[in-house]
């Protein structure tokens, strides 16, 4: 038996492997269901309308797939030149530090100068995460999974002492968050009486704008192209140690911004629980979408829907909202695994 | 500062540091094994939670100890054939797909333990492995249980096996060279196959002293980044056992001797002194991954006829 590396996989398996991804999830799904001693049927139907059921349920489920959009994004950008940004959830909380910091009083300005300079100022600060083992793995061979890795843990507990201390709120009856961020950086409601925010806007025009950089400029192109083959890359001329940075700064800014909206258009501060892995799930959005772009609002969607539904069901009948995470990483497992159908062909 | 000089010599100083040390050598010798033969496991870190959990949920539901080691080890030996197959002879992203084991072990046992576990304020408690005494080495100030040896005994295995065998003279090539390693005869999908078997067994025996020695019971984050600790060990250990046990003993070391200071520098936020093992970690792997010799088919699937 030898493996044949296909060219472009014919559209028939894409769909194919698509129905196989939800088609476990499906099947995994009842597993757990059943597993939990609830009804099979009903629940699912209770995960259905939690997710989608009401116009509420919707702007919930885009409201959850918002984050999951840039922390998508970044890992989907970062990926696609073997920039192995596993630090996300880092960057998500480096970048809501950014915003909180500056943006609860210690800058003073009106809104229009006020938003773009704290959600560049988050970017800044989640490139800024990214670029350190960028460097690292460029110029000094350090594996980028293990230091993003762990940079994500020194970040946790930076946030820790952060809101615990010099950023603490005094007004939070103790608990351990930062200042409110001032009214007028905070995003509008795009419907009102619901959660959901114009951050979902900026999310869609990013993949929107970087699918465009991707097919459409050079940039774009050497990416890939470093992507692909570095060897070769490199043969050609393309300068891939600028295209590797530039490639953490917006992989890291995408993540930092993730932090910035949530705190400006969701929850108003910097708490230690104000990541639920949204910087873990952007890997699994990643690889749902393909690493295409255009894939990442759907993947994200499917993603937060998964979660939304999951909350509602465990509320309805009892089965731990738990069964959302193991479902989603399944889809990520399955995926690996068509995937594979998509780019070798099997011969005997 | 005088205080903080007196710690290093207490006996209990030197107990923490096997007990610390113990999860970490059984994670960094799983990992090892795994890429040695060229897969890297990044699903060490759920691995290891799900064989605390296997394991203390066998030896609460009735088995003893040494029977919930071993179901510890079967799913990690379960887990790692997952990993394998998509990695090996599917030749998917090892990072990723490790990825995505952690994500799903993590998500599992959080899922079983709620289902298993009635929510209590509590966790229900086992009788965990109790010190034992070597006789011909009088050293009650190890204090340490059965599994802190049968780790320090399996580091001196490994190393045997992998450098001193036929077996692991196969192992090194099929991570340095696969295509010659096929040349040879060797069957290389089958082989880090099985390495990836072996090694997830082993890091699940780390998660399994986590609940069955240095606690009683179980804890959701009880692993708490030791499975990525693991990781950086075996770059820091360049890849060879003795080297990267030594690591381990130095990182224990460490962490034993923080959590005294905390003590000690009570005007220091704690998180300081969590954060450190982290930086520490980053901060070691920089000079020693400069001039690391790491095997050169790391990473790299191995599809038979490509090159």
């Amino acid at each position: 038996m030898r493996l044949e590396r296909r060219n472009a996989p014919p559209a028939s398996l894409i769909l194919l492997s698509i129905g196989l991804v939800v088609g476990l999830m499906a099947l995994s799904g009842s597993a757990l269901i059943y597993a939990a001693g609830a009804p099979v049927w009903a629940s699912w139907g209770a995960m259905f309308t939690g997710a989608f059921g009401s116009k509420l349920a919707i702007t919930e489920t885009l409201t959850r797939a918002t984050p999951l959009m840039f922390t998508g994004l970044a890992c989907a950008l970062a990926f696609r030149s073997r920039l192995w940004n596993i630090g996300a959830e880092g960057q998500l909380y480096a970048g809501a530090l950014a915003v909180a910091a500056l943006g609860s009083g210690a800058i003073d300005a009106p809104a229009v100068v006020l938003i773009p300079l704290v959600m560049f100022a988050a970017a800044l600060a989640g490139a800024a995460m990214l670029l350190g083992p960028a460097l690292l793995k460029r110029y000094m061979n350090v594996d980028d999974v293990v230091t993003t890795l762990l940079l994500n843990f020194i970040m946790a507990l930076f946030v820790s002492i952060m809101i615990q201390g010099p950023m603490r709120d005094p007004l939070a009856m103790g608990w351990p968050q930062s200042m409110h961020v001032l009214d007028s950086i905070t995003l509008d409601k795009l419907i009102s009486q619901s959660r959901l925010h114009t951050g979902l806007l900026l999310g869609l025009a990013l993949c929107a704008l970087l699918a465009l950089v991707e097919s459409r400029s050079v940039f774009g192109l050497q990416r890939r192209a470093v992507g692909l083959n570095p060897h070769a890359a490199h043969f050609a001329g393309i300068p891939a140690t600028r295209v590797l940075l530039w490639t953490a700064v917006g992989s890291g800014g995408l993540a930092g911004l993730a932090g910035a909206v949530e705190v400006m258009g969701l929850r108003g501060y910097v708490a230690g629980d104000l990541s639920p892995g949204y910087g873990y799930a952007g890997v699994i959005v990643a690889m749902l979408a393909q690493l295409h772009p255009l894939g990442v609002p759907a993947a994200a969607m499917l993603v937060a829907s998964v979660f939304v539904g999951a909350d509602a069901m465990s509320r309805a009948f009892n089965v731990p909202s738990f069964i959302a995470d193991v479902m989603v990483s399944l889809s990520l497992l399955s995926m690996m695994g068509a995937s594979f159908f998509l780019s070798y062909r099997v011969r005997r | 500062m005088n205080e903080a000089i007196d710690l290093f010599f207490t006996a209990s100083l030197w107990a923490a540091v096997f007990r610390i040390a113990t999860p970490l050598i059984f994670g960094m010798l799983g990992e090892l094994i795994c890429e040695r033969a060229g897969v890297v496991n990044l699903g060490i870190e759920g691995i290891m939670t799900f064989g605390a959990l296997s394991a203390w949920l066998a030896v609460f539901h009735g088995c003893d100890l040494w029977t919930g080691m071993l179901v510890a080890a079967a799913s990690g030996a379960a887990f790692g054939l997952l990993h394998a197959l998509l990695t090996v002879p599917m030749a998917q992203s090892q990072h990723v797909t490790g990825l995505g084991i952690t994500l799903l072990a993590t998500s599992l046992v959080s899922f079983i333990y709620r289902l298993a576990v009635p929510a209590k304020s509590t966790p229900p408690t086992i009788m965990p492995f109790q010190p034992v005494d070597l006789p011909f080495l009088n050293a009650p100030f190890l204090a340490a249980t059965a599994p802190t040896y049968l780790a320090l005994g399996l580091a001196a295995v490994v190393a045997y096996v992998l450098w001193r065998t036929p077996l692991g003279l196969a192992i090194r090539m099929a991570g340095e060279h696969p295509q010659g390693a096929q040349a040879q005869g060797i069957n290389v999908l089958i082989l880090r196959t099985g390495c990836v078997m072996v090694g997830s067994a082993i890091m699940a025996l780390g998660g399994a002293f986590l609940s069955l020695a240095a606690f009683n019971s179980f804890v959701i984050n009880m692993v708490q980044g030791r499975g990525w600790m693991a990781l950086a060990l075996v770059v820091f250990g360049a890849w060879r056992p003795g080297l990267a046990l030594l690591g381990a003993l130095l990182y224990a070391w460490f962490d034993a001797y923080q959590l005294r200071l905390q003590h000690v520098f009570p005007g220091v936020p704690y998180q300081i002194f969590l954060m450190a093992p982290y930086v520490l970690s980053i901060a070691v792997l920089i000079p020693m991954s400069r001039r690391a010799s790491g095997p050169q088919a790391l990473m790299m699937p191995f599809v038979k006829g490509e090159r």
